[in-house]
């Protein structure tokens, strides 16, 4: 097992014929990733890299090909429109890439999604990967923008905000032997689909996941809720690493989410609440892997 | 994004929210024009997107960038004394800003100061409503001493603001009669400019009655969300780039996120996260980052070049650290983007890099075959570490 995705899975894109969502559902399937359809509005019965049939509507793709992922790599303005297409069609987990969706679409798709069956991840996520039992991992679900090659399988659960510090957390994990069950990219916007503590609670309950390393950012209390949490109910070794202790307040850091104000979301607070959550924190973006190694005793 | 003062008024007297008589003037024969319609108690204004003006300082010695004066021809002195010269608040740093415009408004007199903010809620993903009857002051301070004199009501996201609502906020405000029917006209209004134009906040600090029974929106804060922008061109373009540091500016031309900092070693990263992490080892390691500089998930070579000539533009920097996880670029890629950029832009400060990822041996390959004189590094603490070294040196 895994969480959410596994080598099994299987996916579509929408707007795999832009030139990002094209050359990232091509790594997917050079990974080994079973990407069954292809969704753009007006080029429906095209086939993508000689083989993947394209749909006009993602309730077509769904129907023929059975798909019950979506991963939305739209340009942000007909993103939201996506995101309540791929609900719409009943999908188990809408993976959105793109970044740049204005917060109010995203505050009308979260009220919209109420009651609905589809899971949200992201936006502006780099998405999920289950790493499959190859040569680099090779052969499993690739979903988003992450390299395949620097994962390795194995039963360390990674939840993140960001999308190149996870690589790097990644990386560290896979060069000191760890391999992990799945790696999630939540995203870095301010209202995003899943949590940290969503994620948290799923790999507490999957039986492949022995240990979870969480990747937050300064802004917003995401992270103290998961840690709050964590304390109570979290059976495994966790470790962690907050991003931004050096940032200025009332400065947005790239990501929209991340900006102190008002004297909340800041790193120090974050910290501590891990720590008294029992949590191994790294102190510094090099110590990653080895937080988890001393978490893990 | 922000705006200035006498933009605000002009979004408020769009959408219906009650402000007191103002305009705009660029020159004292404005300001004098401006200042005749209005009449007498009048308040000149200095324009710059920072709080304090009241108590700030020009560099040319005349004190306070708001006044109050009874007539045109005062009003068009007190211009002439603010316009063209700099003004240093407690907001703006020692370097203050540039006024080149000033607001002419009516002074309105005050029975009592509120507060009314609008914003966009992470935690409950809808508009909230903040209202305290301690207006005029930081709300942050009333937030921290005195909690329950701040309301909030929590807007539903697809049903937008309902009668009920504004009647809650009146009873805890302690409006009624026609004071409560002026607030409601101002609230609505207020809710739907903040919907309709994609804010992220807008806030109203004093939000005031008067002895003659009005209800007036006398100062405003609007922050707009950024991605929201292409689809408001009108707002757009009120954006002052001369609000803004110049390095922010030019940053954004090439699509790189830039923000500068006060310390002296410049940083070059991929990805947001990976950025402020970079920044954190900096300072971890005893170092003070110059910027926060992400060059985007998959940089370009181009972008590489760009970057580095802003860094360089900057002459507090010191040292360069650059930091690239190749995810999906081809570190080589990047690595000679890092040597041709070096070579154009004549570099005389330490260069650290640290590339890891696809490709990475062939990156290191370039790097270490240029003429360059960059200094290696392999891991991301031991680049931290050198590009401290090289300046302590």
């Amino acid at each position: 097992m895994a969480i959410l995705v596994d080598e099994n899975t299987k996916i579509l894109v929408q707007g795999i014929t832009g030139s990002f969502g094209g050359r990232h559902a091509q790594l997917s399937l050079d990974y080994g990733t079973r990407l069954v359809a292809g969704v753009t509005p007006g080029k429906g019965g095209q086939l993508f890299a000689d083989k993947v049939p394209i749909f006009d509507t993602v309730a077509e793709a769904v129907a023929a090909t059975g798909a019950t992922v979506s991963a939305i790599f739209v340009p942000p303005p007909f993103a939201a429109d996506a995101i309540l297409e791929a609900v719409d069609a009943g999908v188990d987990l809408a993976v959105t890439i793109t970044e740049g969706i204005p917060v109010m679409d995203m505050m009308r798709v979260r009220a919209g999604m109420l009651g609905k069956k589809t899971r949200l991840i992201g936006p502006n996520c780099p998405g999920l990967v289950t790493p499959g039992y190859g040569e680099g991992s090779h052969g499993g679900c690739r979903i988003g923008i992450a390299p395949g090659y620097i994962h390795k399988r194995g039963k360390v659960g990674v939840v993140s905000r960001s999308g190149t510090l996870t690589y790097e957390a990644v990386w560290q994990l896979t060069n000191l032997g760890l391999g992990q069950s799945t790696c999630v990219g939540i995203g870095g916007d301010p209202i995003n689909g899943t949590s940290h503590l969503d994620i948290l609670k799923m790999f507490n309950e999957d039986p492949e996941t022995e240990a979870i390393i969480m990747i937050g950012e300064i802004g917003g209390s995401a992270e103290e809720e998961a840690a709050a949490w964590a304390k109570q109910h979290c059976k495994k070794p966790m470790a962690a690493f907050i991003a931004g202790s050096s940032a200025p307040p009332g400065r947005r850091m790239g990501h929209a989410g991340a900006i102190v104000s008002g004297g909340k979301g800041t790193a120090a607070a974050k910290i501590e609440a891990l720590r008294d959550a029992g949590i191994e924190v790294a102190g510094n973006p090099s110590d990653m892997g080895q937080a988890l190694v001393r978490a893990m005793g | 994004m922000n705006i200035h003062e006498y933009q605000a008024k002009e979004l408020f007297e769009k959408f219906g929210v009650a402000t007191p008589r103002g305009k705009v003037a660029g020159n004292a024969a404005e300001a004098r024009a401006a200042a005749a319609e209005i009449g007498s108690n009048i308040v000149v204004k200095a324009q710059v997107h920072a709080g304090g003006r009241g108590k700030g300082t020009f560099k040319n010695g005349f004190k306070g960038g708001v006044h109050l004066v009874q007539t045109p021809e005062e009003a068009a002195e007190i211009a002439a004394q603010m316009l063209g010269q700099v003004l240093v608040t407690h907001q703006t740093g020692e370097e203050g800003k540039l006024v080149s415009k000033v607001m002419i408004a009516d002074a309105v007199d005050i029975e009592k100061e509120y507060y009314l903010a609008i914003l966009m809620d992470r935690e409950s993903r809808s508009p909230v409503i903040v209202a305290s009857t301690e207006g005029g002051v930081n709300i942050e301070e009333v937030a921290e001493h005195t909690p329950d004199k701040i309301f909030h009501q929590v807007i539903h996201p697809l049903l937008g603001l309902q009668p009920y609502e504004i009647r809650n906020i009146c009873a805890r405000l302690g409006y009624s009669g026609d004071i409560a029917k002026q607030f409601g006209k101002l609230l609505q209004g207020l809710f739907k400019l903040f919907m309709d134009c994609d804010c992220s906040m807008v806030e109203v600090n004093p939000l005031v009655t008067t002895p003659d029974g009005r209800v007036l929106a006398l100062d405003a804060k609007f922050d707009f969300d950024d991605n929201a922008l292409y689809r408001h061109p009108d707002i757009a373009a009120l954006h002052d780039p001369s609000e803004e540091d110049p390095r922010e500016v030019e940053a954004a031309k090439y699509h790189l996120n830039y923000i500068g900092l006060d310390g002296n070693i410049a940083c070059l990263v991929n990805g947001a996260g990976l950025a402020m992490a970079t920044m954190d080892i900096i300072k971890h390691c005893g170092g003070e980052p110059a910027n926060f500089l992400d060059v985007g998930g998959g940089a370009s070579q181009e972008q590489v070049r760009n970057a580095f000539k802003i860094i360089l533009g900057d002459p507090k920097v010191k040292a360069i650290l650059v930091n690239i996880f190749g995810g999906i670029m081809d570190c080589d890629v990047i690595a000679k983007g890092i040597v041709a950029a070096c070579q154009e832009v004549d570099l005389n400060i330490p260069l650290v890099v640290r590339l890891e990822g696809n490709n990475v041996a062939a990156g290191k390959e370039t790097l270490a075959n240029s003429s360059v004189p960059l200094i290696s590094a392999d891991t991301l603490a031991d680049a931290a570490a050198k590009a401290v070294r090289a300046i302590s040196v």
